[in-house]
């Protein structure tokens, strides 16, 4: 299994984070993992990706041209990252803010509203857990116990007793992902 | 009386200090740095501490301070002492770390260095030589050089407007917390060679009490650089460098001196 | 089976510094290489292991810093990004003619001048023919991974104290930021001060024991055949270096019949180029150069033999490939593909430029 992932979205949403959690949970089930952020000044409001890889093989490059899923998280992203999914692929994204949405027929096209859950769930910085269970949904990389693992592992131990909160989010965003165009099903 | 007769032990009246080498010094004759030189090492000497001393030679005329200095001894690049002393002193807290650095090297290119090390209160003492002048590369202006005094790149005397004024970097680093003494002395007499070893003696010891930096400015002549006969030189470093570079303590133990 | 960690590179290059029995830590802020100072600052090692940490004033100072401490027969390093490495080279110079012991890391972005922060690997040249003035060379190694950012630092402090000569760790913007699975060798103790005096006494500035003649730490001969002989004497290391501590690595090569030769990040990056061509049946190879002075040489006069072409992937407009060339006295062609400015180049272009500069059908 090799999953090559690309996380894009605002800066303060989480994206780098979201990223870390992944490859942490990854490495709690014996996975070769590697996690390159677009690095820079941008801050809280600029534009913030990180490329994950999880395989159970040495990872060769860290850095790619095509990937198996994005995630994408803002409009600026959702213009740079729609056609880097390889045919067949995934694209998840939160259609909140977003006025072009994708139109892509070759790959597998998901919603997940999860600025409104996190909203709903009172707590907004669970965002990203939300797209984490959205994305888990579809794409079963990691088991939840080793996402409990790794948030363990990626939060400083004060944060510890907000894991089970973290849980709920991602629980909410398996229960609340859309499927806006099934490719198996236009096939 | 033969002179088998004369060197005895209880005749004895003055010996040189062992921690000078026996090269020849590089110096010209009539220069202030050999004395400057043999009271480092005179204090190094009194005070027992070869075997916990490091000094730091700079770029410029004392380049070459580790030849004479019968010392363990680094060679700094242009301007740099500070930075090296504070990592000699920052790893080897129970040695006691000195620069001995020249105006151009420790005033122009080594200011950042100099101002720096002097604000972190790093436990070293600088040995600060101010002649005025670049002696080394042949008599250029030193930002320490006064207004009006001919140099070779101010062969009409220092214009102010264009050069700015001499810079006095002692009083300058004097007003920051980090540094515990300052003062300024000359060597060219028996009365201030006396008063700037005790400054010296002081300087190492309250290293030695992790009280902070000690500076010690040497005003000096360069009777090359300013093309002058030594005694010449002298005279004119009392009656133009003395009233500018005012000798005495600028601080002492963490405290100004109030001249006023 | 020690803890397996995710770290940046940069913050398990400077974890690897603390357990490597690193005595000081002298640096300067700069992108993308901050986090190194970062982490050191939060570790607190000198509560622990006793080394010591300190922000200096420049990049200049940093290393006029790990010059003093390295003339005291400490173990010292710094680490900054390509326009503070510039800024450094003066000290790295000075520490080349003193013949002092140093380990320089430079997480390399994209120049000239203030450049960009993202990455590249435009500084090979001023990392391997020199850097600064005069007749002299670096150690260099080149880390691939934030595993090797890890192993290099223990390795580069070897080299420096086997040849007494300051080392470079040449990695770069993608090596340092990204994250990866990182494991750590055991604690090594600091040397204590009289493992110092046994071990260095004979050189370093530790004060000068009853004894012995004084120690001094220059790069200064004013006699020009002393000086010659100092360089010679430089000399002799580099050409050992070469027969005693090359380091390459090779994957894939045994049927290649096209080679491509790229380090650090862009050996990861072609790595992933190799299996994308030879799914299309093209058999090509990568030479990784571990350490990029000394040079794999005799290594690629080798591959002459067996490869119709070699491509040298950079993240640079084309430095290292020149050192290929001179490798292999123009047997076979040799082609350079490159993105700079901090552009990254991903496994596609570079199979892209396998094929329209070497194979050509």
């Amino acid at each position: 299994m090799t999953e090559e992932l690309i996380i894009a979205g605002f800066g303060g949403q989480g994206v780098l984070s979201l990223g870390k959690i992944l490859a942490y949970s990854g490495i709690m089930q014996n996975q070769e993992v590697s996690w390159m952020p677009s690095y820079g000044p941008e801050m809280r409001g600029g534009t913030a990706n990180v490329t994950v890889i999880l395989s159970d093989e040495r990872i060769s490059s860290p850095y790619l041209k095509l990937f198996d899923t994005a995630i994408i998280l803002n409009q600026q992203s959702m213009d740079k990252f729609e056609n880097t999914v390889k045919p067949g692929g995934v694209l998840l994204y939160d259609p909140n803010g977003i006025t072009i949405h994708p139109k892509r027929k070759d790959i597998t096209i998901y919603q997940i509203d999860a600025s409104n859950l996190a909203s709903d769930m009172g707590n907004k910085k669970v965002y990203n857990m939300i797209i984490m269970g959205a994305y888990l949904k579809v794409k079963p990389v990691v088991q939840l116990e080793n996402v409990t693992e790794g948030l363990k592992k990626s939060l400083p131990e004060r944060y510890h007793k907000l894991i089970p909160l973290n849980i709920d989010a991602i629980q909410k965003g398996m229960d609340n992902i859309l499927t806006v165009n099934e490719l198996a099903i236009l096939s | 009386m033969k002179t088998l007769d004369i060197i005895k032990p209880e005749n004895l009246v003055y010996k040189r200090t062992e921690l000078m080498t026996d090269n020849t010094l590089s110096y010209c004759p009539g220069c202030g740095h050999g004395t400057a030189h043999k009271l480092v090492m005179e204090v190094i000497e009194e005070m027992g501490i070869v075997e916990d001393t490091v000094g730091v030679a700079p770029v410029g005329c004392s380049v070459l301070a580790y030849e004479f200095m019968d010392i363990d001894m680094q060679q700094a690049a242009h301007g740099r002492a500070p930075a090296v002393a504070t990592a000699i002193a920052r790893t080897w807290p129970n040695k006691y770390v000195f620069t001995y650095q020249g105006d151009g090297d420790l005033a122009a290119i080594g200011t950042a260095e100099t101002i720096h090390a002097c604000n972190r209160g790093e436990n070293i003492v600088i040995i600060f030589v101010n002649n005025g002048i670049y002696g080394m590369t042949g008599g250029q202006m030193a930002p320490t050089t006064l207004p009006g005094m001919p140099s070779s790149t101010s062969p009409y005397g220092r214009d102010t407007c264009s050069t700015g004024s001499p810079l006095k970097i002692t009083e300058l680093v004097a007003n920051l917390p980090g540094v515990y003494n300052v003062s300024r002395h000359a060597v060219h007499t028996h009365k201030h060679v006396r008063k700037a070893k005790k400054a010296i003696l002081k300087g190492f010891q309250d290293t030695r009490l992790r009280k902070g930096l000690t500076l010690i400015e040497i005003v000096s002549n360069c009777n090359s650089g300013w093309k002058m006969q030594p005694r010449q030189s002298n005279e004119w470093m009392e009656e133009n460098m003395f009233p500018f570079y005012e000798l005495g303590d600028i601080k002492v133990d963490g405290k100004m001196i109030n001249k006023k | 089976m020690a803890e397996i960690k995710l770290m940046k590179g940069n913050e398990a290059l400077a974890e690897a510094a603390i357990r490597a029995g690193v005595d000081a830590y002298f640096g300067y802020p700069i992108t993308p290489q901050s986090e190194v100072i970062e982490y050191l600052m939060m570790e607190q090692p000198e509560k622990t292991t006793g080394m010591v940490v300190l922000q200096a004033e420049s990049e200049v100072a940093a290393i006029n810093m790990v010059y003093g401490a390295a003339g005291a027969g400490k173990r010292v390093m710094t680490s900054s990004s390509s326009p503070g490495i510039s800024l450094k080279q003066e000290g790295i110079s000075y520490m080349a003619g003193a013949e002092l012991p140093a380990v320089i890391v430079n997480v390399v972005r994209g120049g000239p001048g203030l450049g960009t922060i993202q990455p590249s690997q435009a500084d090979y040249f001023q990392s391997v023919k020199g850097g600064g003035h005069g007749d002299y060379k670096l150690y260099v190694l080149a880390p691939a991974s934030v595993q090797e950012m890890a192993d290099h630092v223990e390795d580069a402090f070897e080299m420096a104290f086997k040849y007494r000569t300051p080392v470079l760790i040449l990695s770069d913007g993608v090596i340092g930021q990204m994250m990866e699975k990182v494991q750590f060798k055991e604690f090594k103790p600091r040397w204590t001060d009289d493992e110092i005096y046994q071990l260095h006494g004979n050189w370093a500035t530790t004060g000068k024991k009853k004894g012995r003649e004084r120690n001094i730490i220059t790069s200064l001969d004013l006699k020009s055949e002393k000086m010659e002989g100092r360089v010679h004497r430089l000399m002799k290391k580099y050409a050992q270096m070469e027969e005693e501590d090359l380091r390459f690595e090779t994957i894939k090569c045994e049927d290649a019949e096209y080679l491509i030769v790229a380090y650090g990040s862009s050996a990861r990056i072609a790595q992933k180029t190799v299996d994308l061509a030879r799914a299309k049946g093209i058999k090509v190879g990568l030479l990784r150069p571990i350490t990029l002075f000394p040079f794999p040489k005799k290594q690629l006069m080798e591959f002459t033999k067996q490869v119709k072409g070699i491509l040298s992937v950079e993240l640079s407009m084309g430095q290292m490939v020149e050192d290929v060339r001179l490798a292999v006295e123009h047997k076979v062609p040799v082609e350079h593909f490159g993105r700079t400015g901090g552009i990254i180049h991903t496994p596609e272009e570079i199979l892209d430029a396998l094929q329209q500069k070497l194979i050509k059908n």
